[in-house]
């Protein structure tokens, strides 16, 4: 049996499980004057047996393919002939990954060496013994644990809490998935980012002033040594960050003003709905915007006042940007404004207050923790935004603080260092790592000082 | 057996209330000579509901009026009249007229701001802004710019503050915020809030009800001391504050006026038969 068909088996055995249990339990019962004498009702000691002898057997079979192809590799390399297992390991492997596929495919090698066949054959012979040894042990395995819980079953069973513990846990690994693929990444990030810094300092990283991540490959290459100081990228990044926010900010939080404050129901509805569907554009769509319509616009534009405007320029990067975090802004500040009790304004209009200043004075300060939050994520979506850059700040790394010039940023950089043909183990590609590590942090500092913000406003109407 | 005698006299009393279902006319002394706010005529509207019917009624200067009746039959609506605070609310439809003093405060050229800097009101929650107490008080005199001087402002914080009885427990943590006092400073707050724009008329929409008995009397001393420089509309659900604290009570009936009589007639002697059976606690 091969490994789908044993799953749905087992699949078919769990339900044939919840039936016998719950006429079990229910059988049980009728001597004991119906149902109401079972500690549980009849369903939990079904979904209890399904569980016993469906998720061991799964288990079984998740461990076993894992293990499954390391064992056989590790017989079949032992049983090759002595001159052969003398091979370096990169043709030991050549030689492997041919009698994989020769079993694979069936197809005699007809101009392989006897010892590549005979090892092939040698392998569906193990894959075979390994599979139907699989399908036994995990049958049996289910068997008998059904057998187990169905003696088990009496009326004093647990089995309703036993089956809220079990779906406890199994939603606790469900949720530690996401957690442990994190720490993965991290962990990661973090170890080819000390390998980086083991050919770089990590002052002159942080500190220096010039990137240029060109390295010669080859000794006899000419070409850059190498200059990996990122501030260059982190003054760029905050440069577009920077024009994106005075975009951002004023207009979502007007936006947001007008939609709680002013806007009638009706229009509340249908303008609320379209601001948001500016956040569900496709940054890459906002890229070509950037470049194709916005970027000539200001060096034109810029051209009328006698400035010069290079064609990619941060201003035009970050505009855009600005534009697609509108609605970031706006649909959080609305939220925390909304919050804000309405008892606050009638207070302040009674006491004579127009509309303005009620807001301007009672409920923006009420809100304003809130809102700072919301500003701080979308600074942190600024920064880790990448297409619109690629797209229309360019790839320069200058170091400089005018936006008409083209700059490039972390999130840039970091494409561009692993995109093509790369050694994988020089400078240039393990850079990447390292700034992949800055952005990481600064943005999780940014998230995780805005949910505190938020968190301590929200307690304060609570 | 015995559930059922007990029952059965009550049960006569609602039918008969029912079916002497209140014709309109109100019953008492709903007007007076020395009018502060005279009401004539209002109806109010939520949409098409109709939350008042046709109440006429006069508040005299430096009166203390209770409106008293069951949930729901418009005290509030009609207090909010007052000071136009149902303006905030889209549906709401007010007819009638409503004079403050010879001002018609409906009247359509008639600017809020103003109306409500003569009018104020306190709310049924204590809802001081997240500012400092001194902010809060000073709130209303900056955005009416009643004062030019810091010296003056502070001034006129303290008076407020101390008419508030406030003032001895906050005098050290003026700038300290609002929020942080207990639930009844922070009622006395949002009176000294009101009183620093020195209203003419002080509108109080259950200023007890989430209060502790102790606050409770500071807040009703506190009323009958303002009364003797504001004219106070205030909504209760407390038949003895009311008894305590005004001097003429209206009793409200499903958007209806019922009776306006002398407050110690009301509650000894109620001219018509639904107050009586409210303030008896026959229903309510
Ligand atoms: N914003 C509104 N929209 C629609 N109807 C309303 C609104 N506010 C109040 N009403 C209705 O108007 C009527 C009077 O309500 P109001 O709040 O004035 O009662 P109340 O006497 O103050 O009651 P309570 O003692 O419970 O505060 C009620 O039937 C209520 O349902
Ligand atoms: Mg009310």
């Amino acid at each position: 049996m091969d490994t789908s068909m044993l799953i749905t088996s087992a699949f078919v055995l769990m339900a044939i499980a919840f039936v016998i249990g719950r006429a079990r339990s229910l059988a049980i019962a009728s001597d004991l004057g119906g149902p109401k004498a079972l500690n549980s009702l009849p369903v939990y000691y079904g979904t209890l047996m399904a569980m016993w002898s469906g998720i061991p057997c799964l288990v079984l079979v998740a461990l076993w393919s894992v293990v499954d192809d390391y064992a056989i590799a590790h017989i079949i390399t032992q049983e090759l002939p002595e001159q052969v297992k003398a091979l370096p390991e990169t043709e030991l492997n050549l030689v492997l990954s041919l009698i994989t596929n020769i079993a694979a495919n069936n197809a005699m090698g007809l101009d392989a060496e006897p010892y590549v066949i005979n090892s092939a054959n040698r392998l569906i012979a193990l894959q075979q013994t390994s599979n139907m040894a699989l399908t036994v042990v995990c049958l049996s395995t289910a068997m008998i644990l059904m057998v187990l819980v169905w003696l088990k079953i009496s009326p004093k069973m647990k089995a309703r809490i036993k089956v809220e513990k079990a779906f406890t846990n199994i939603l606790l690994l469900c949720a530690s998935i996401a957690i442990f693929t994190t720490a993965g990444i991290v962990l990661s990030v973090l170890f080819e980012s000390i390998r980086f810094f083991q050919s770089v300092p990590i002052h002159e990283f942080l500190f220096g002033l010039e990137w240029s991540p060109q390295m010669a490959i080859r000794e006899d290459q000419v070409g850059g040594s190498g200059a990996f100081g990122a501030v260059p990228l982190f003054v760029g990044t905050m440069l577009i960050s920077a024009i994106a926010m005075t975009i951002a900010v004023p207009a979502g939080l007007m936006a947001a003003i007008y939609l709680s404050e002013y806007a009638r129901p009706k229009v509340r509805t249908t303008v609320k709905p379209l601001l948001e569907v500016l956040a569900g554009i496709p940054t890459v769509v906002y890229g070509f915007f950037a470049a194709l319509t916005v970027a000539p616009f200001i060096k034109e534009s810029g051209g009328l006042f006698g400035l010069d405007v290079s064609s990619e320029s941060a201003l035009a990067a970050g505009l855009v940007m600005g534009i697609m975090i509108i609605p970031f802004v706006s649909s959080l500040s609305d939220d925390v404004i909304n919050a804000v009790p309405q008892s606050l304004r009638d207070g302040s209009l009674g006491l004579g207050a127009t509309k303005s200043e009620t807001i301007k004075q009672v409920v923006i300060p009420a809100a304003l923790p809130g809102i700072v939050g919301g500003v701080l994520l979308a600074v942190s979506r600024a920064i880790g935004e990448t297409m619109i850059v690629v797209m229309a700040a360019g790839l320069a790394a200058n170091l400089t603080l005018n936006p008409t010039e083209s700059v490039t940023t972390v999130t840039v950089q970091i494409v561009t260092l692993l995109v093509g043909d790369q050694e994988f183990n020089s400078p240039k590609t393990l850079s990447a790592f390292a700034l992949g590590l800055v952005l990481f942090t600064i943005t999780l500092a940014l998230n995780y000082i805005a949910l505190m913000v938020v968190k301590k406003y929200r307690e304060q109407y609570e | 057996m015995k559930d059922n005698t007990m029952n059965e006299p009550t049960d006569n009393v609602a039918t008969n209330i029912e079916e002497n279902a209140f014709s309109g006319q109100t019953v008492g002394t709903p007007l007076c000579d020395d009018a502060k706010m005279s009401m004539r005529n209002v109806n109010v509207f939520y949409d098409t509901k109709q939350a008042i019917h046709d109440v006429s009624l006069d508040i005299g200067k430096n009166e203390v009026v209770a409106m008293i009746g069951p949930s729901g039959c418009g005290k509030s609506t009609f207090l909010r009249c007052l000071n136009r605070m149902n303006d905030t609310i889209e549906s709401c439809k007010v007819t009638g007229d409503i004079k403050l003093e010879e001002l018609d405060i409906y009247h359509p050229k008639q600017d809020v701001v103003p109306l409500r800097a003569r009018v104020g009101m306190v709310f049924q929650k204590p809802n001081p802004f997240p500012k400092s107490i001194y902010d809060n008080v000073a709130y209303g005199p900056r955005i009416h710019g009643l004062v030019n001087r810091k010296y003056d402002l502070d001034e006129i914080v303290e008076s407020s503050l101390r008419r508030a009885s406030l003032w001895d427990e906050v005098k050290d943590r003026l700038h300290s915020p609002g929020t942080g006092l207990s639930g009844g400073q922070q009622q006395r707050l949002c009176i000294a809030r009101t009183i620093a724009v020195s209203p003419e008329v002080i509108l109080m929409d259950e200023p007890c009800s989430a209060l502790d008995p102790i606050a409770t009397a500071k807040i009703e001393e506190l009323i009958a001391e303002l009364s003797q420089k504001f004219t106070i509309a205030i909504v209760t659900h407390s038949m003895q504050q009311a008894a305590r604290v005004s001097h003429r009570t209206a009793y409200f009936h499903m958007g209806k006026l019922v009776e306006v009589n002398d407050t110690k007639r009301v509650f000894t002697n109620p001219e018509h038969e639904l107050t009586e059976a409210y303030i008896t606690g026959r229903f309510g």
